[in-house]
């Protein structure tokens, strides 16, 4: 039995309880998957699960209240789920958890850039072991998984569901890189060049709020800071400060609270790098506080506690 | 003063109401004399100020921005300044990935009695800041700026992981 059977199977041993459990389908062509919202087993019939499935659906969640949802999560969707539970946004008993062993998933830009030609329709796609065939165009392309995983993959600590009611596949023993090389090659720059590659990527932005809505931990909805204080702390100018004033806010309220699913970046449309401010920002909490959002259940989120006495604070500095 | 700083620059002060307000004036009723740059801002506590205020005030154009507060343990209302110290060092650390030099940031603790101590702060803090010179704009300068920016911007990604 598959993987997918196994999935399907628990699914429908719970399905009678929960008002629905929330997985992937097959999306607007075999390159793209899409979530799919199951309510009844015919529904069930829909559901992939594999290296196309890259939406974390515990977004989802806190849009459910009240009602019992099950949900399929990969291991960094798992941390999601513990880092909602850590700040009592969902209760334990309203969420059935199918966790997966995952081998990674692709990263749609990557893709882009691998193909020869201009994916305009995708005909089909086979995924191998270790490659993915993709035909486009009457072309045939075949690209190594390894080459295209999200930058998420390539240091994940945490590959397996880290909670789940049922785990689905077979245990990794995870060896991630300690560092992606973009991180560090950017941190490495000077105040200068940071600044002006900001200007540059913050005039992209055209304010959509895509990484905004696509963030499991945002859940303040219409009362976001960003769009409902009267003043307002960001103008409507689409200038790059204003533009990167919103990042500087969506980052100091992930402060503690980010577990870096990615989406974020994945669902930005105009391919602006964000995860690099949030990594950074996630190195500098687990240096102060050594905390990693989402590792543990019970934890406080960083920022809404304090010490008398913090160890990593120097304020007496000068 | 010195003679050459004939130019103020902008730097703005997040006070708490209590210890360091309290410190600013023991420190101009001592008659000690500080450089005038710094533009005092009032709150309550330490404890009210978030991080974007800062934030705010940089990107709006501030060449520093400096916070004080009562010392921990010594918080008017108990625990105000535990929660700010928290804030305020992650904000410190964050402000490197964004360009903007953390050294224009700087967050201390001076109590309502230690006017010595706030001139000296802020004597340090506003040399600090004219060495460092005005803050560079986030906004291009200049209308040409702003096309060579579009230009660049139309021409593609510079990020070394996106192409």
């Amino acid at each position: 039995m598959s993987q997918l059977d196994d999935l399907k199977n628990a699914i429908k041993s719970h399905l009678g309880e929960l008002e629905c459990v929330i997985g992937w389908e097959q999306g607007y062509d075999p390159l793209h998957a899409t979530p799919l919202f199951i309510r009844t087993e015919a529904d069930l019939e829909r559901l992939i699960i594999g290296p196309l499935a890259v939406h974390n659906l515990v977004t989802y969640l806190t849009g459910f209240k009240g009602k019992k949802i099950g949900v399929v999560v990969k291991g960094c969707d798992s941390k999601s789920v513990i880092q909602l539970l850590n700040e009592n946004l969902i209760k334990r008993e309203e969420v059935v958890i199918f966790g997966l062993c995952c081998d990674g998933v692709v990263s749609q830009r990557k893709i882009r850039a691998a193909l020869p030609a201009d994916p305009g329709f995708v005909e089909s796609v086979d995924i191998g072991a270790s490659d993915l065939k993709v035909t486009v165009a009457g072309q045939a392309a075949t690209l190594k998984l390894a080459g295209v995983l999200a930058d998420k993959c390539l240091i994940c600590a945490t590959p397996d569901a880290i909670i789940s009611d049922v785990l689905i596949g077979t245990a990794h023993t995870p060896a991630p890189a300690a560092s992606l090389a973009c991180q560090d090659e950017f941190e490495a720059k000077s105040d200068a060049e940071k600044l002006a590659f900001w200007q540059e990527t913050m005039s992209r932005c055209i304010r959509c709020y895509a990484c905004r809505n696509a963030c499991p931990m945002c859940v303040c909805r219409d009362y976001c800071i960003a769009t409902s204080r009267d003043p307002l702390w960001i103008s409507q100018d689409n200038s790059p400060a204003e533009n990167m004033m919103f990042q500087m806010v969506h980052v100091s309220h992930l402060a503690g609270r980010c577990t870096e699913c990615g989406e974020c970046e994945r669902a930005c449309p105009v391919d602006i790098p964000l995860m690099l401010l949030r990594r950074y920002m996630n190195k500098q909490v687990k240096d102060v506080f050594e905390l990693q959002a989402g590792t543990a259940l019970e934890q406080t989120p960083p920022l809404l506690t304090f010490k008398v006495e913090e160890e990593r604070i120097n304020e007496r500095g000068w | 003063m010195p003679a050459q700083d004939v130019r103020e620059l902008r730097i703005v002060g997040f006070l708490c109401n209590w210890c360091s307000y309290g410190g600013a004036d023991t420190a101009g009723v001592s008659r000690f004399t500080q450089p005038t740059d710094l533009r005092i801002i009032r709150v309550p506590c330490s404890g009210r100020i978030d991080p974007l205020f800062i934030v705010r005030s940089l990107m709006n154009g501030a060449d520093g921005v400096l916070v004080s507060g009562c010392h921990p343990r010594d918080c008017h209302y108990a625990e105000g300044n535990f929660y700010a110290r928290r804030r305020l060092e992650m904000l410190k650390r964050f402000l490197p990935i964004t360009g903007i030099d953390a050294r224009r940031f700087e967050f201390t603790w001076v109590s309502a009695s230690e006017g010595q101590r706030w001139q000296h702060v802020v004597t340090e803090f506003t040399r600090r800041i004219h060495e460092l010179g005005p803050a560079p704009t986030f906004n291009p300068a200049s209308e040409a700026d702003w096309n060579t920016l579009a230009v660049k911007a139309g021409q593609g990604q510079t990020c070394p992981c996106h192409g």
